[in-house]
């Protein structure tokens, strides 16, 4: 054990492991925002109802089918990502010629949709989510104690996201994406179906949300009202990253969770709002957002 | 600047002038005769979130920039206003000043950061902007965390007039709400609000034509969250409670509902909007939860094949402006 500036060495490193759990559900989420963005050019209020979904599906899947952990972060984000398959073709398709106001309006009732099913079964109190014996216990690092599975949150979302940015920027699928991001209507000339891309991509996007959480499921309760707020702090992330950018938004997310974790041991007070103070910042400063470009 | 007025333009305004003017002498005697047959609470209710639905119209309608933040301006207002009542002993009318003050200064500050991105990420910097403002509202010792600012005395206008009766607070909030509704109207077919429709229509053709566009969107968003103070402080004063409600991120999302139910960029749009809006959680409180789930529904459908809202979807078939 040891002090920095003051501060004994466990209580420093746990919020700041604290603060990369975070930052790994805000890359998680405005990674997915990005990728739906970019194809649709839709900011999607239902991710944070859809991450809620993702959550909700572990919990049924544990309590009423008996499925665990591990089966459920496969099951959850599929079903998850094709209800919002489903979004795309009964709702999202017809918007896509207006103003992207309407997107937003759009995606925000229908995640109160959801958020108020959600509340109307489940209660608005947590519904506790028990760990994976095999994730269960730590290791203790000697500066401070390591929980396995919060170990295997941050290792995840970072294998999901870089993977997510190899396939975007690395692989022809993703030349295709990027490609039909700039000018569909060329995509479409090529043969490429740009519509089913569409679709698929915002499939995927959604089972990003479902993915994180489930990851969350067994550190945060199961609520109806998990996503709402956390969504809103994801918007002031990706106004801080800018859309423009997949590394830029994974970059964005873990190092915000950090600054909110560091806040927690210096200045508690602050810690619900850092990020916003950021976001205030950067706009001051830099009002294209770190990594964007200039509209 | 020089303003070329076609004939047939000047014909239509007198057209216009003409359908307006009886919709608004409509909602007087309305407004007038209700209270003999509906709960004065509700209406008076009903009227500030009129006020604050056309506050928040004049920018999505007029300017074409969406708040998802209006919750601050109006909650905050309302928490100044409660607290200059119960804690300072203001009058009344200088209650609503402080609360209205607190809503121009929170205005500027956010709007100069948020007008400096368009689209989608002006809503995500208001929306953010509110809910920093949400946080300081529950840590803040005055606000009375979950409890709220309870039992605001009403007091006396300017010191004479006994608030107490519901009747005397109703013709006040009448009033208040009518000169809001005037003020924007004004502000809307003054110069200044053709700017800013120019600035809606194609805001790089308005830069190039020579307006500092920056500036127009900044006096718009602070005149917005002024109304909308306004309206929170007004009813602080009359519901006598300021509460973590008024400054939370779903009632910014309930005055994007009302305008958008009655329809924006309307002139009496928000009014119908907040009226209906309003009456349904009157109606359908027993049903609890399943409110929200409704809300979210008539989200979708109004986006989806209603986009006029109720007050545009009237003036298109009956072709007036209203």
């Amino acid at each position: 054990m040891f002090d920095v500036l003051g501060i004994p060495s466990t209580a420093l490193f746990g919020q700041l492991l604290i603060g990369l759990i975070n930052g790994s559900f805000y890359a998680l989420l405005s990674l997915g925002l990005a990728v739906i963005f970019g194809m649709l050019n839709i900011i999607n209020f239902t991710h944070g109802a859809q991450y809620m979904l993702g959550a909700v599906t572990a919990y049924l899947l544990l309590n009423y089918a008996g499925l665990g952990y591990w089966p459920a972060l496969v099951i959850a984000p599929i079903v998850v990502g094709l209800s919002g398959i489903l979004i795309e073709r009964a709702f999202l398709r017809w918007i896509y010629r207006l103003d992207h106001l309407y997107g937003l309006l759009l995606t925000f009732g229908l995640a109160l949709i959801i958020e108020g099913i959600g509340r109307n079964y489940l209660g608005t109190a947590g519904l506790p989510y028990t760990l994976p014996d095999s994730l269960r216990g730590g290791q203790n690092l000697g500066f401070m104690f390591l929980p396995n599975y919060r170990a295997w949150v941050i290792a995840a979302s970072l294998l999901v996201c870089f993977g997510t940015w190899f396939i975007i920027e690395r692989t022809r699928l993703g030349a295709y994406l990027r490609a039909a991001t700039e000018n569909p209507a060329l995509v479409r000339a090529f043969g490429i179906n740009v519509p089913r891309m569409i679709t698929l991509t915002y499939g995927f996007g959604v089972a990003l949300a479902a993915f994180a959480g489930v990851m969350a499921a067994p550190i945060y309760n199961v609520s109806p009202n998990m996503g709402s707020e956390l969504i809103i702090v994801v918007f002031a992330v990706v106004v801080i990253g800018g859309m423009g950018s997949i590394l830029g938004a994974i970059v964005s997310g873990f190092g915000l969770g950090v600054v909110e974790g560091l806040t927690k041991v210096f200045y508690p007070e602050a810690s619900n709002t850092v990020i916003f103070v950021v976001m205030a910042i950067v706009l001051l400063v830099r009002p294209a957002g770190l990594f964007g470009r200039r509209a | 600047m020089e303003r070329f007025v076609d004939p047939l333009v000047r014909k239509r305004s007198v057209l216009r002038a003409g359908s307006e003017t009886i919709a608004f002498a409509v909602m007087v005697i309305g407004l007038v005769i209700a209270p003999f047959f509906v709960y004065p609470l509700f209406l008076m209710q009903a009227m500030c979130f009129a006020l604050f639905a056309l506050a928040f119209n004049l920018l999505i309608g007029y300017v074409g920039l969406l708040s998802f933040g209006h919750a601050l301006y109006f909650g905050w207002a309302s928490y100044l206003s409660a607290h200059a009542a119960k804690v300072w002993g203001l009058t009344p009318e200088l209650a609503i000043l402080t609360g209205t003050l607190t809503a121009a200064l929170c205005g500027l500050g956010a709007g100069f950061l948020a007008i400096r991105r368009q689209g989608i990420y002006f809503a995500m910097i208001t929306l953010a902007l509110a809910q920093m403002m949400y946080f300081f509202a529950v840590q803040a010792k005055f606000t009375g965390g979950e409890d709220g600012i309870q039992a605001v005395p009403r007091g006396h206008l300017f010191g004479l007039i006994d608030l107490r009766s519901d009747t005397t607070m109703y013709v006040v909030v009448l009033a208040i709400f009518l000169a809001g509704f005037l003020f924007i109207y004004r502000v809307i077919h003054s110069p200044f609000g053709e700017v800013l429709k120019a600035i809606r229509e194609n805001e790089t053709r308005a830069i190039s034509l020579g307006y500092k566009t920056d500036r127009y969107k900044l006096v718009a968003f602070v005149l917005s969250a002024t109304l909308a103070g306004v309206a929170g402080a007004t009813k602080a004063v009359v519901l006598q409670i300021a509460s973590l409600t008024d400054v939370n991120w779903p009632m910014s999302g309930e005055v994007v509902l009302m305008t958008l139910v009655g329809g924006l960029g309307t002139i009496f749009g928000p009014v119908v909007g907040a009226l209906v809006i309003l009456a349904m959680q009157y109606k359908l409180a027993f049903m609890g939860e399943w409110v929200l789930v409704i809300q979210g529904v008539i989200f979708v459908v109004c986006v989806l094949l209603f986009r006029r809202g109720l007050i545009g979807e009237l003036a298109a078939r009956l072709r007036i402006r209203l």
